[in-house]
């Protein structure tokens, strides 16, 4: 037993090394761009840059309205199928875990592919268009994400019975999605929203070969030109990640009692 | 010489000592239950003698041989867990053969002796099955014939039957007790339930917060109740609110009845209050021959449990709980009819 | 009102649901049928293998190689640390508070991927990084003794950042799916902890294990952000030649590029396959 704890504790500590030692050199590393001091001039001049501003509020923005159309798209699907289609669950499942297996470079090379300026939808053809494209493209990225998290929800507050429940006190279906269930999964589809925030936020594949400004390519453009600011970016990277996934474990406490927790 | 030898086994978690210095020595296959509430030490008693838990203090001997301090795996015991415990990604076969394997049996001794075991067991046959594809109780068939397949020294058996549905846990544990003769294994039974180890064990262990508070037969336990723990725990019992007449003669009056009682505690003063205790089924309806008291009283309730009735019959101040066998020429009494009850003093027990 | 004259009510099931299939349509199958379409198809529009034999040349195969590789060692090593880092933190016992923290820490971690990651390791093992710089000070420049970050074992390290978590994240239900009494059990009949994990703790665990490597192999074959940060158009994997192609046609001809998209999607389902099937016969055992 004893020496069990030791490898225990061992394997721990090698594992929080490689975690941790990382985190901490890029940390020194972003301090280090005053000569013979630290400093946080690398994170001032990351701060004072404009397209650092504008590139992270398009990715906010664009995140925003990524979680906003996942949501409407998935959850009243993963409703319906639970309630009255059960048997469009296969389906359903092997769909959102389709973006697992294709990787996120080849579908947007069939976006490019099939949306073009030349096409019936050339969403390609205007900004506004492309913005709708990159919102598309994100929302399938989060799919296997949203969707599980909204699964779990459901299962774990036996939405069928709270629908006969309200059916028979008169309520109509937008009702019951509106007063019933949305609120008794807000807090799984919240925990698929900061999720879906996350693998936003930083995304640089599908943002670059779209040519949009978005945080990703930005980074990727200062990791070429600049020294130190790429560390502090990286910092700040984490920081946004963390308190993302912070908010999924605070909301997992109010989740309904019954859940397992879904992080 | 004893079989089994347990010395001042103590066990301490933290603060709180969960077994307080028990000792007791079991023949060669004898079957024993250690029986008592949860939180008793029962558990950790089988546990320490399994390996699993090591005592703060005491020493644990089978077969002459100290295994105190040797790990689990070393022991050559068997055991049988609650919740089956069947490895689910064997079959049957293997999980009988698991021990035997680890033994170094070759394969083809393994596999009469598998065979041997599922005939045993009643599951010849069903080697090829996956623990998941039995029932709870095929699945704990499964749990002892690997326990045994090894030949061990002795058998653990840790509250085998209590995830068991009322029926297959009374045909389980008559089949456990046949085959634990027939084998002539010693074996250690944890339970809760006082009926099951009433009537499977030799002797019972009975546990009251981390000590022992009665070892006997389980006739001796059932009649002869040490201590006043065991008479509650162990079957029903009745109170009876009694005075002392004179308490060198030894009578009381109950009711307004004098009584002779076999014995009363050495603090009872003549005047004084006792409480009498007595088994359901020693008071009978009416008067019956031998039994020297009679009391009436009212019929509170009535139970019908199928062969026996249970009545609460209301006594002056006392209430108390009476079994008679169901006649199936009458109807069974009704409720505020009036009794009159006997028994005989020499069954009455002061505790 | 009289429902039953009129039947004409709001087919809500198919309303709901339409609007995720077309999604599904739309950004799923659509496009990756255009490409397979593609794959397949010739500048003048006509059925060709000749995309699928352009792949067989010494860069491409190369690219493959080297992207198989990245992605298996990593997801090898990964699903090993992170199934050790697992098992250390619930079957031998570490504190709970520890325990959730660590989850927590990899919800996190999995999830800081791409450039950001990149620059970290830049600021770690780069010429410039601490690591390295600590390590020359104690006398062990590892720069001289071969290694680099912008080689295989510098992303299999880099991708191991988020690999690890990934796995510990997936696997951390089926090692609480263990149960104490197995381990009891194997004990009783003479089983040292070797044969315990050996003949029943792995098995248990090894259709879970095969499902995480699948995903981890997929996850790191179709990265590009970390690699494409961290050493730019340098690299020789195949997310990189692809992303090349579809900036500015590298290899001049969209066929060719369709091709070895369609090849990706080829070995990732591979892996897909190859672990239904193992995991098919490992679970025999399971309802």
């Amino acid at each position: 037993m004893k020496t069990n704890r030791f490898w225990a504790w061992l394997t721990f500590a090698l594992g929080a090394a490689y975690f941790i030692v990382p985190l901490l050199a890029t940390f020194e590393f972003s301090l280090r761009m005053r000569r013979g001091t630290y400093s946080f001039d690398a994170y001032a001049s990351v701060f004072a840059d404009p397209y650092f501003v504008s590139s992270f509020g398009y990715s906010v923005v664009i995140g925003l309205v990524t979680i906003v159309v996942g949501v409407l798209v998935v959850v009243p699907a993963v409703y319906f199928v639970r309630l009255r289609m059960p048997w469009l669950r296969p389906f359903m499942e092997f769909i959102t875990l389709l973006p697992l297996v294709i990787p996120a470079l080849v579908l947007v090379y069939g976006y490019i592919r099939l949306y073009n300026s030349s096409s019936i939808i050339p969403f390609t053809g205007s900004a506004l268009g492309t913005d709708i494209l990159l919102t598309g493209a994100y929302v399938t990225l989060a799919l296997p994400y949203m969707y599980r998290a909204v699964d779990n929800g459901m299962r774990t507050i036996d939405i069928g019975t709270l629908t006969e429940a309200a059916q028979i006190m008169g309520a109509n279906q937008a009702q019951i999605i509106g007063r019933i269930i949305l609120p008794n999964i807000l807090v799984a589809i919240l925990s698929g929203a900061f999720l879906t925030f996350a693998i936003v936020i930083g995304e640089f594949t599908i943002a670059s070969l779209l040519n949009r400004p978005a945080f990703g390519p930005y980074l990727v453009g200062i990791g070429t030109n600049r020294a130190y600011e790429p560390a502090a970016l990286a910092i700040i990277s984490f920081i946004i990640t963390w308190g993302a996934m912070g908010m999924i474990n605070v909301l997992g406490r109010f989740a309904p009692r019954t859940s397992a927790r879904t992080d | 010489m004893a079989f089994l030898d347990v010395q001042n086994l103590t066990k301490t978690f933290g603060q709180t000592t969960v077994v307080k210095g028990v000792s007791f020595a079991f023949d060669k296959g004898e079957f024993i239950s250690l029986l008592g509430p949860s939180g008793c030490g029962k558990t950790t008693i089988l546990r320490m003698i399994a390996g699993f838990e090591r005592p703060t203090s005491g020493s644990i001997e089978v077969d002459g041989r100290d295994i105190t301090h040797l790990k689990p795996n070393q022991r050559q015991l068997g055991m049988v867990f609650q919740a089956y415990a069947l490895f689910p990604n064997l079959n049957v076969g293997d999980n009988i053969g698991f021990g035997l394997k680890i033994a170094g049996m070759p394969a083809e001794q393994r596999r009469a002796r598998i065979d041997e075991m599922l005939k045993l067991i009643g599951l010849a046959g069903f080697d090829k099955r996956y623990p998941y594809e039995l029932s709870g109780g095929q699945q704990q068939r499964v749990a002892l014939a690997r326990a045994i397949a090894p030949r061990p020294r002795m058998l653990l058996l840790d509250e085998p039957l209590s995830a068991l549905d009322a029926k297959i846990r009374v045909s389980l544990r008559e089949e456990i007790r046949a085959i634990q003769l027939d084998l002539g294994i010693t074996t250690v039974f944890v339970t809760h339930d006082q009926e099951e180890a009433l009537s499977i064990s030799d002797r019972i262990v009975v546990m009251n917060a981390g000590n022992i508070e009665q070892l006997g037969a389980p006739h001796e336990i059932y009649n002869k109740p040490a201590t006043r723990f065991v008479a509650t725990f162990v079957g029903q019992l009745n109170t009876i609110e009694a005075t002392v007449l004179d308490a060198a003669a030894r009578t009381v009056s109950i009711d307004g009845q004098a009584a002779t009682v076999p014995a009363l505690p050495a603090t009872a003063d003549n005047g004084s209050a006792v409480s009498l205790t007595l088994r359901p089924e020693v008071l009978s309806v009416g008067a019956r021959q031998g039994n020297d008291i009679t009391l009436s009283g009212t019929i509170a309730d009535v139970t019908f449990l199928g062969s026996v009735i249970r009545l609460r019959i209301t006594l002056g101040s006392n209430l108390l709980s009476l079994d008679t066998f169901n006649d199936q020429r009458t109807a069974p009494p009704a409720r505020g009819e009036k009794v009159t009850v006997s028994l005989a003093s020499k069954d009455l027990l002061v505790l | 009102m009289t429902n039953t004259a009129s039947p004409r009510r709001i087919p809500w099931d198919a309303l709901a649901v339409a609007p995720f299939i077309i999604f599904a349509v739309m950004f799923l199958f659509l496009p990756t049928l255009g490409i397979i379409g593609a794959a397949f198809t010739d500048r003048a529009g006509s059925f060709t293998f000749d995309n699928i034999f352009g792949l067989f040349t010494d860069q491409i195969l190369a690219a493959y190689w080297i992207s198989i590789r990245i992605s298996g060692a990593s997801a090898f090593f990964g699903a090993l640390i992170g199934l050790a880092i697992v098992l250390a933190i619930i079957r031998g016992r570490l504190p709970a508070p520890l325990r959730s923290a660590v989850m927590t820490f990899s919800g996190v971690a999995s999830n800081f991927a791409g450039v950001p990651l990149a620059f970290a390791f830049i600021a770690t093992l780069g010429r410039l990084g601490l690591v390295t710089i600590v390590l020359k000070f104690l006398g062990l420049d590892i720069y001289r003794s071969g290694f680099n970050l912008l080689s295989f074992w510098g992303l299999t390290l880099t991708y191991l950042y988020f690999q690890i978590p990934l796995m510990m994240l997936t696997i951390a239900p089926a090692v609480d799916g263990l149960k104490k009494e197995w381990n009891e059990a194997a004990q009783m009949l003479g089983a040292s902890q070797f044969q315990f994990w050996r003949y029943v703790g792995l098995p248990i665990l090894w259709p879970s294990f095969l499902g995480t490597l699948s995903l981890l192999f997929a996850n790191a074959f179709g990265a590009i952000a970390t690699a494409w940060a961290l050493t730019g158009s340098n690299l020789n994997i195949v997310t990189v030649l692809l992303y090349n192609q579809i900036r500015g046609d590298a290899l001049q001809n969209p066929g060719l590029g369709a091709a070895l998209a369609l090849g990706m999607i080829v070995i990732t389902s591979l892996a897909n396959v190859i672990y239904l099937v193992v995991a098919a016969r490992a679970e025999r055992w399971m309802k």
